[in-house]
């Protein structure tokens, strides 16, 4: 019987302790109508059998060379990240709620909180959130709640905003009357047009959602978008990448007084692609807004002996005590996650870290070189990027991207269900991963398919 | 019991309230309230200006291991909030009646007729107990 | 050993050192001018770790030395199911094959995930009794959230716009009330009657043209099957609501009876609970929902199909009446998978053995417990797979309570059950063994919570002052909720 040790005997015993006549008879107050007769599932597997098939279905998956981001970045995982993070002791831990039995874990989520705080210029992290997305969403929520000078409960939120992002959003506040109000973005910069702020200043704004990086890789006007909410009463929260970070000034820094609150995906840091999740969100704040902020935080204090421990806290805000009040329905984090995270940079530490974004940023550099030498492709956007870019092609996105996975790549992102305005553009991201090769490579494919379309590989 | 003042009111939630010159109402919880709570560690103020209506959720008091609503035992507008009680929450506990929450200007101060005195308080308490 | 113990106590910060790195990690360098305005630049370098590769992984090996974990320590906490996370699980979802496809490569070059989820989606519906499965959602909390979306939905399409009311028991998750109020709903409680059941009288007054549904669970938070559920079902469903099942206390009876044929129209899962993925410390989870045809059109995205042999997820063109998107992404593909291989270890029969073990060790413990002079909550009930005991006696007669108790099992190298919930039995334990557990565990675990229990009466300072083994002896939580130091350097 697969993990349940019983033996006869011990079924015996158990059952004259109990005094009843079977396992069965255990179940006697649950109505007969009620009970379900056989299921139709696959027979049980033995681990031998179960490896097989997983093994097969792993070599079904097809590996292609990766130039997509959007969203989920490809970034070298030190072997030591989840040689450590997979230990029992970590892998199979429970929430800490029992602090002193959980020193590990709650050390770890504090050095994170740590780390996060200082990577966003922020005064408190919490112990993460689901990804990036959920954190978006939190952070808006929690600006609503913070900004006690507004009344309208609306968010400005860019069209630079990742898409996916946007409608994750949408489902997770509409049931909570609050106002999405999309900004239009510069079709010629691929920036927040700050002058598209003006029909919006002196009214009641809640908070401005402000990326950097957006969606299309390129860099925002952090100061000047930041300034226009302070002045105008709303809160500013900066949707980051935390690699960026490594590199550009933090949220905390932005425009005169910095921005409020700071959220974004962490699978960057150390967490593998692995099909779409688990990844984990994180949020950051200034101290003023702290008892605001949702999800689980640890905080350094002393035990009996004096001696310095950790435990979670300000516990009160979270739905198992405040239960139709509290602050969002959270009761996790992702603690398994945060834990690779916080080894990674530990690892990498300022100076990795900001080679990795270097790098990265260099080789699209490189990549974009490369495709605009190519007739009839062009850069889209001119301003300074990160490490994403997107390019036009004078074949249909669609045909290009077919193309280059024949060809054993994935090209990055169509934008034209999204910005149609765009035309037939493809959103394109080198990490450090890609050697030099991998991108003469891609700009070579993407000119055949340009120059030779309708050719077999 | 724990203490209770014969000169307050009392509401069912575990809110005194006490009436001052000028038609202001003081308001706090009571020593009931803040032993079942335990030590408090952070409290959550109304902002002066804020027009508030009885029975309607205007503060929180925190604990470790409980946040309680507190609410505003008449309607009116909150003129003040005790500003010391964010570096020391913790008065609470050591005085129920002296640490007050807000006060609040009164549109009519005979809502104050529905709430209890201390012996009805105490029965309401001890019957929830 | 002092020192050792100071030295357990630094954290990574304090063994920095200027200038150290993991070099070996850091990418070649090629020679382009980066393009960033200076004005985004960072100025100072953030305040992450200066350290060699061989300090970090001491560090933060030994930091996992101070855990207690299911690897290490028998875990009986009610309502949370910490049976074994078999390595397998973590093994082959962690193969490269499937950690290193893109999300957006799924449908291109997953076929191989997506087999896996699209065949997880169908076995949790055929578990369940229920006609569709969504697993975009990355905890329980989400998959409540969903529920509630789903219902809130389902109302709405009927030009139903008075059901603005949620019920739930009173003696509820936190959770359900939380997703239910998150999801623009009034939160009603319902009674429990003394058996431990939701009391019908009380539920037949709260029911009417404002009810949306009621949520859930059955075992109950109390660790009773509620007989009556078909009752409960009958009424929410003629006053026009839906009935959200919270999967929580799936292990009870996993193979034996499907919340479908109780006459749930929702339901949740937790797959980190009875399908015995990872806690990580804290997460990831997954939450699955499941629903019956009615709310079908409903579910939140993305959610996989099958074409002849080929595998790809349904568009929002043809879900256009879906509640969304919680998640970025397919939802927590690795935990999916994880469950995916532990599902297929048990198929039907071991399922059902889940549900008769889990059964099996509650009934068990909790006869040796009221043996050793424990009082249950419900004498009268047998437990499903997790059971309550309540220490109220204890807490008046010797001044201490069940989280002292708790704190003194810690030093017998036992996690303390779930204490002080449900809200409703005041000083319990909420005590679920698991099936994975043996006999001989459990009988030691008695044995120490009889030893115990005769210190509590003898020496109850003993208790009040625990745990006094573990690296830290008890915590001062009101200092670390009113002087909150919460990243390094402290203030």
């Amino acid at each position: 019987m697969p993990f349940i040790p019983h033996t006869e005997d011990d079924i015996r015993d158990m059952l004259a302790a109990l005094g009843a006549a079977s396992i069965e008879a255990l179940f006697d107050e649950i109505p007969a109508e009620l009970r379900c007769g056989a299921l139709d599932l696959p027979p049980a597997l033995k681990e031998m059998e179960i490896a097989r098939l997983m093994h097969a279905r792993a070599g079904r998956n097809r590996p292609l060379l990766c130039f997509a981001g959007a969203g989920a970045y490809e970034h070298h995982i030190p072997a030591a990240v989840w040689a450590v993070a997979s230990r029992g002791e970590f892998y199979s831990a429970y929430t800490p709620y029992q602090a002193e039995a959980s020193q590990g874990t709650l050390q770890v989520l504090y050095e994170y909180q740590s780390m996060m705080a200082s990577l966003t210029g922020m005064d408190v992290s919490n112990a993460s959130l689901y990804d990036g997305a959920t954190s978006l969403a939190e952070a808006v929520l929690m600006a609503v709640r913070t900004n006690r000078k507004s009344r309208s409960r609306r968010i400005l939120m860019p069209k630079t905003v990742h898409p996916y992002y946007r409608r994750v959003v949408e489902t997770i506040v509409g049931s909570q009357a609050l106002e999405l109000t999309e900004l239009p973005y510069d079709i010629d910069t691929g920036r927040i047009d700050p002058a598209s702020l003006d029909i919006h200043s002196g009214t009641d704004v809640a908070a401005l959602v402000i990326p950097q990086v957006n969606f299309f890789g390129v860099l925002e006007a952090v100061d000047e978008l930041t300034d226009w909410a302070c002045a105008n009463g709303a809160l500013a929260i900066a949707l980051v990448n935390p690699v960026a970070l490594a590199l550009l000034k933090p949220p905390g820094e932005w425009g005169k007084s910095g921005a409020d609150i700071a959220c974004g995906d962490g699978q960057p840091l150390g967490i593998p692609l692995s099909g779409g999740g688990p990844y984990f969100g994180f949020l950051c704040c200034r101290k003023a807004h702290l008892h605001q902020l949702p999800g689980r935080l640890v905080g350094r204090t002393v035990d009996a002996d004096g001696r310095p421990g950790f435990t979670l806290t300000l516990q009160a805000r979270e739905q198992h005590i405040r239960r139709g009040r509290a602050t969002s329905n959270i009761c996790t984090n992702q603690g398994l996650m945060v834990t690779a995270a916080t080894i990674y940079m530990a690892l990498l530490g300022p100076e990795g870290l900001r080679r990795v974004a270097l790098q990265s940023h260099r080789n699209t550099l490189r990549l974009m070189d490369g495709l605009t030498a190519i007739d009839g492709v062009e850069r889209v956007f001119p301003g300074p990027f990160f490490h994403e870019a997107v390019f036009r092609t004078p074949r249909p996105a669609r045909e290009i991207m077919d193309g280059l996975a024949e060809r054993g790549i994935l090209g990055g992102y169509e934008l034209t269900r999204e910005y149609p305005e765009l035309g037939e553009a493809i959103l394109v991201c080198v990490t450090e991963t890609r050697t030099q090769e991998d991108i003469e490579s891609y700009a070579r494919k993407v000119a055949s398919l340009v120059i030779h379309p309708g050719n077999g590989s | 019991m724990s203490r209770l003042p014969d000169d307050l009111k009392y509401a069912r939630s575990h809110e005194w309230a006490k009436p001052e010159e000028g038609g202001n109402v003081r308001v706090g919880i009571t020593d009931y309230a803040q032993e079942q709570l335990g030590d408090v560690v952070y409290v959550e103020l109304p902002e002066a200006g804020r027009r508030v209506k009885a029975g309607e959720a205007c503060a929180v008091v925190e604990s470790v291991k409980a946040a309680s609503d507190i609410y505003s035992p008449v309607s009116g507008e909150i003129v003040e909030a005790n500003g010391s009680l964010s570096d020391a929450p913790e008065s609470i506990n050591q005085d129920a009646y002296a640490a007050w929450l807000f006060r609040v200007k009164a549109d009519d101060l005979s809502e104050l007729n529905a709430l209890l005195d201390a012996e009805s308080y105490k029965a309401s308490a001890e019957e929830a107990d | 050993m002092a020192e050792d113990v100071g030295a357990d106590r630094m954290l990574i910060f304090d063994r920095s050192r200027r200038g150290r790195a993991a070099h070996a990690q850091f990418p070649p360098e090629t020679g382009e001018s980066p393009t960033v305005p200076d004005g985004l630049l960072r100025k100072t370098p953030p305040a992450l770790p200066e350290v060699s590769e061989l300090d970090a992984v001491r560090h933060y090996t030994r930091l996992s030395q101070q855990n207690y974990a299911i690897d290490t320590q028998f875990y009986p906490l009610g309502s949370c199911t910490m049976k074994y996370n078999p390595k397998a699980c973590h093994d082959l979802a962690s193969l490269p094959g499937f950690l290193n496809v893109h999300p957006l490569g799924l449908g291109r070059a997953g076929q191989g995930t997506l087999a896996c989820l699209y065949e997880l989606q169908e076995i949790l519906g055929e578990i369940t009794g229920m006609a569709g499965v969504s697993l975009a959602c990355a905890a329980g909390a989400q998959g409540e959230f969903a529920g509630v979306a789903m219902i809130r939905a389902y109302h709405r399409s009927r030009d139903d716009s008075a059901r603005t009311e949620m019920l739930v028991p009173d003696a509820a998750h936190g959770t359900n009330p939380a997703s239910a109020s998150m999801g623009g709903f009034r939160v009603r409680e319902v009674a429990t009657d003394s058996d431990g059941n939701v009391d019908l009288a009380a539920l037949d007054e709260a029911v009417g043209p404002q009810t949306a549904g009621i949520m859930l669970t059955n075992p109950s938070t109390l660790g009773v099957f509620d007989r009556h559920i078909q009752a409960i079902a009958d009424i929410v469903h003629r006053a026009g609501g839906l009935l959200y099942y919270d999967g929580a206390n799936l292990n009870a009876i996993a193979g034996k009876v499907r919340p479908g044929d109780m006459g749930f129209d929702v339901i949740h899962l937790n797959l980190h609970k009875t399908f015995s993925t990872p806690h990580g410390g804290g997460g990831p989870g997954a939450g699955p929902v499941g629903v019956n045809d009615k709310l079908l059109p409903f579910l939140p995205l993305p959610v996989a199909v099958k074409e002849d042999s080929c595998y790809r997820m349904l568009t929002e063109t043809e879900r256009p009446h879906s509640i969304g998107h919680l998640i970025t992404f397919a939802g927590n593909v690795g935990v999916l998978l994880r469950a995916y291989v532990y599902v297929r270890m048990l198929g039907y029969e071991g399922l059902k053995r889940v549900a008769e073990f889990s059964t099996l060790n509650a009934n068990y413990l909790l006869k040796k417990l009221i043996e050793a002079g424990f009082e249950p909550a419900f004498p009268q009930r047998r437990a499903a797979h997790e059971f309550i005991v309540t220490l109220k006696r204890l807490a008046k007669e010797h001044r201490v309570t069940a989280l002292d108790f708790a704190k003194r099992l810690l030093d017998y190298g036992v996690h303390a059950p779930t204490v002080y919930f449900p809200l409703l039995i005041p000083e319990c334990f909420l005590i679920e063994p698991t099936e994975t557990e043996s006999k001989e565990t459990l009988d030691a675990f008695a044995g120490a919570m009889a030893a115990i229990l005769k210190e509590a009466e003898t020496e109850p300072d003993r208790l009040k002052s625990a745990p006094h083994s573990l690296p830290v002896r008890r915590l001062d939580e009101v200092r670390a909720a009113r002087h909150p130091d919460l990243a390094y350097p402290s203030e």
